[in-house]
């Protein structure tokens, strides 16, 4: 029993970091209906930023609180400013190409962006400063970490923060309007343009928020560390309802669950097969997954 | 033939390279105790000089600023295709044909080895180049049939002692079948979805190679597979004469990239091939034309995964050891530029493409490390620039998603 809460209390964390990465696919998906395959790269990316600021911020003789919080803030926007420039370069100029392109294109720019990190930050893991974040609450067997806290908790307020942007302000209905129909939306004033780069700059502040996360409970980041959750992160968008924010949501803490149950009741070589096969089966046997109304055919 | 029409378009682009690069600075640049500073950015600055002489000599050009230098190479170009049209075609694939023929005679071991493995990439090219440039299915997780045809000779060989021409069709078949388990439950989705299954499914078969000790010995690999073996007459019995030697290989490898290169093109002229370009241009007017187009886009996966196993045992046969360290992602994606450089659909680009990818590299030797980024960093710019490759096949046509996107 308390091996299963233990587990409960890993997947919420893991789910919540992938719901994190997962909202960033179905967003784009919902603007431009494009994989955004350098996705998980942002992911990295943030992995990689957190480390920097940290070990850096650390170094100043900054408090560990304050010194969390302004790199977590300061990853945040400087992934959101490396997703707009990706936008820019990458995606913008094939807005009226083939889908195949633009997929093309995106995958390029993740093998760029990935061996471009191999290349400058090394090969290795690089180990986190995690000395900030041991520790943990006890009860009884069941062990729940300050780091596993912290996760949840930043998680839930990105979540809170990111419903209020998107169902609350201006710009959020903006972004819900070019979604739905970007010509229209253009009609009455939205400079859809924008829209879209923010769109891509919102989700790629949510996954560098993963990504250090990430990086503080595991105590290293690598390279390549946003190829596989980048996967999962998707089969979690596409569970819940792809270009459904809610559902990716629930997709993520969904597909986390199912991971950390499988690793610790089944197999843990196999955990990383779980989310493909969840995938599939979605693809398969109900495409609009399970929040999604509103799929058209031409998604799928 | 450039995606970016009018000029406010191109000098968003060029705005937002410099952007690119400048933001990409912190992270590629700065490394977490700061005292490897210098190095990082020296790096980075590379990589930013090459794409910003790249680009600038793309505006001359533009510009018409390189015209003296243009005029008289287009003219040379222009004799020298004169020339080559005056020579006919046979004549070409002759002469291609012979001096490949001829090459283990006067190559070093080195060159060699460099055309062997262009010739793999050759027959994995083409195959692929069924499943993307023919049949427009993207598939990510390719590798998985490479390393399925590596994997079958390899077992096939260690623990029966089958011969490396007996495993052949064999490993041919099962990456076929490989191929319909993996299409047949996605190839009912469309375009993107299509792209990160696959992925997925070549995940899943790198993960089982890793995982299943007692079949594939796990990350440890399986050594000991027999090369290829050849009946020899010795002293007047029938012997067996193993090709270890690089010459023998380039011969094996050489004769399966050749039918390979055939069986493409004769598939590209036949009525299937036109069902695969029908399904590829408009899949729900290929259907109402009376294409079986579920039947037809699994035959293209079945189809291109065969030579995709037959380059896997080859592989196999020639290293004698396999791992599933060779079946991964990365793999799949230069596999993926090679097609996508070479111009899809197209044979005599899909050859240049693994010309370009796996021996300019090897030319600059120098630059190893650059190669994965520089993959990259093309893939996306020839999807700006010139999304038809190098050298584009004959028919291609509007695709009819081209209109809708975005």
């Amino acid at each position: 029993m308390e091996y299963f809460i233990q587990q409960l209390i890993n997947g919420i964390t893991l789910g919540g970091v992938y719901a994190l990465v997962a909202l960033g696919y179905t967003m784009v998906y919902g603007i431009i209906q494009l994989i955004n395959f350098a996705h998980g790269e942002f992911f990295a990316a943030g992995g990689y930023m957190g480390v920097i600021l940290i070990s850096w911020l650390a170094a100043q003789g900054v408090p560990p609180t304050i010194c969390l919080v302004l790199s977590l803030g300061l990853t945040m926007g400087y992934c959101a400013l490396l997703a707009t420039a990706v936008e820019q370069v990458a995606y913008r100029p094939l807005r009226q190409s083939s889908r195949l392109s633009v997929l093309l294109s995106a995958l390029g720019m993740s093998i760029f962006l990935q061996n471009g990190l191999m290349l400058t930050q090394g090969v290795y893991d690089r180990a986190y400063p995690t000395e900030i974040t041991r520790g943990g609450l006890h009860f009884g067997m069941v062990t729940f970490s300050y780091m596993q806290i912290l996760i949840v908790a930043v998680t839930a307020i990105l979540l809170v923060g990111l419903n209020a942007l998107v169902f609350r302000t201006r710009i959020g209905k903006a972004m819900r309007a070019t979604a739905q129909d970007k010509t229209m939306s253009a009609l009455v004033g939205i400079n859809s343009g924008r829209i879209i780069s923010l769109t891509f700059a919102v989700g790629a502040g949510l996954a560098a928020a993963a990504g250090i996360m990430v990086g503080l409970y595991y105590g290293s980041v690598r390279y390549d560390m946003g190829f596989v959750p980048g996967i999962k992160a998707f089969a979690a968008a596409v569970l819940g309802g792809i270009g459904n924010i809610t559902g990716a949501m629930l997709g993520g803490f969904i597909i986390g669950m199912v991971e950390i149950m499988a690793a610790g009741y089944i197999s843990s070589e196999y955990k990383d097969v779980f989310a493909f096969i969840i995938l599939i089966a979605v693809l398969y046997f109900m495409p609009t997954g399970i929040m999604g109304e509103n799929v058209d055919d031409t998604r799928v | 033939m450039t995606t970016l029409g009018s000029r406010r378009h191109w000098t968003g682009f060029a705005i937002g390279l410099v952007w690119f690069f400048f933001i990409l600075w912190p992270l590629m640049g700065i490394k977490p105790g700061g005292l490897e500073f210098i190095p990082a950015l020296l790096v980075w600055a590379r990589i930013a000089a090459a794409a910003l002489f790249i680009f600038v000599l793309w505006l001359l050009r533009q510009q018409g600023a390189l015209g003296f230098l243009e005029r008289p190479a287009a003219r040379l170009g222009a004799a020298v295709s004169g020339a080559a049209r005056v020579v006919p075609r046979t004549a070409w694939i002759a002469a291609v044909l012979a001096a490949s023929m001829t090459l283990p005679l006067f190559a070093e071991r080195y060159a060699l080895d460099v055309a062997i493995n262009v010739l793999v990439y050759v027959c994995l090219g083409l195959g692929l180049n069924v499943v993307v440039g023919m049949a427009g299915l993207l598939d990510l997780g390719y590798i998985a049939f490479y390393g399925v045809g590596a994997y079958t000779y390899a077992l096939l060989s260690v623990h029966f002692g089958l011969s490396f021409w007996l495993c052949l069709p064999l490993a041919a078949g099962l990456a076929a079948v490989a191929g319909c388990i993996i299409g047949y439950p996605t190839l009912r989705m469309r375009g993107d979805y299509l792209a990160i299954v696959t992925l997925g499914f070549g995940e899943i078969v790198r993960i089982v190679l890793n995982n299943w000790m007692s079949l594939t010995n796990g990350p440890n690999g399986i050594l000991g597979i027999k090369p290829p073996t050849l009946p020899w007459l010795q002293d007047g019995l029938w012997g067996v004469l193993e090709l270890r030697a690089l010459g023998g290989l380039y011969y094996v490898i050489l004769g399966l990239a050749a039918f390979t290169v055939l069986a493409v093109y004769r598939l590209n002229h036949s009525r299937i091939g036109r069902a695969f370009e029908a399904v590829r241009e408009d899949e729900t007017a290929a259907q109402l034309m009376g294409v079986n187009t579920f039947a037809i886009k699994l035959l293209a996966y079945a189809m291109g995964a065969i030579f995709g196993g037959l380059a896997g045992a080859f592989f196999a046969a020639r290293m004698r050891f396999v791992s599933p360290e060779s079946f991964t992602f990365m793999e799949s994606a230069m596999v993926l530029a090679m097609v996508v450089l070479g111009g899809m659909g197209s044979i005599p680009g899909v050859i240049l493409g693994a010309l370009a990818l796996i021996a300019l590299p090897e030319v600059f030797r120098g630059f190893e490390l650059y190669r994965m980024l520089v993959f990259g960093g093309v893939m996306a710019v020839m999807m700006i620039i010139n999304p038809r490759g190098l050298w584009p096949a004959k028919r291609v046509g509007q695709r009819s998603e081209e209109r809708g996107h975005g």
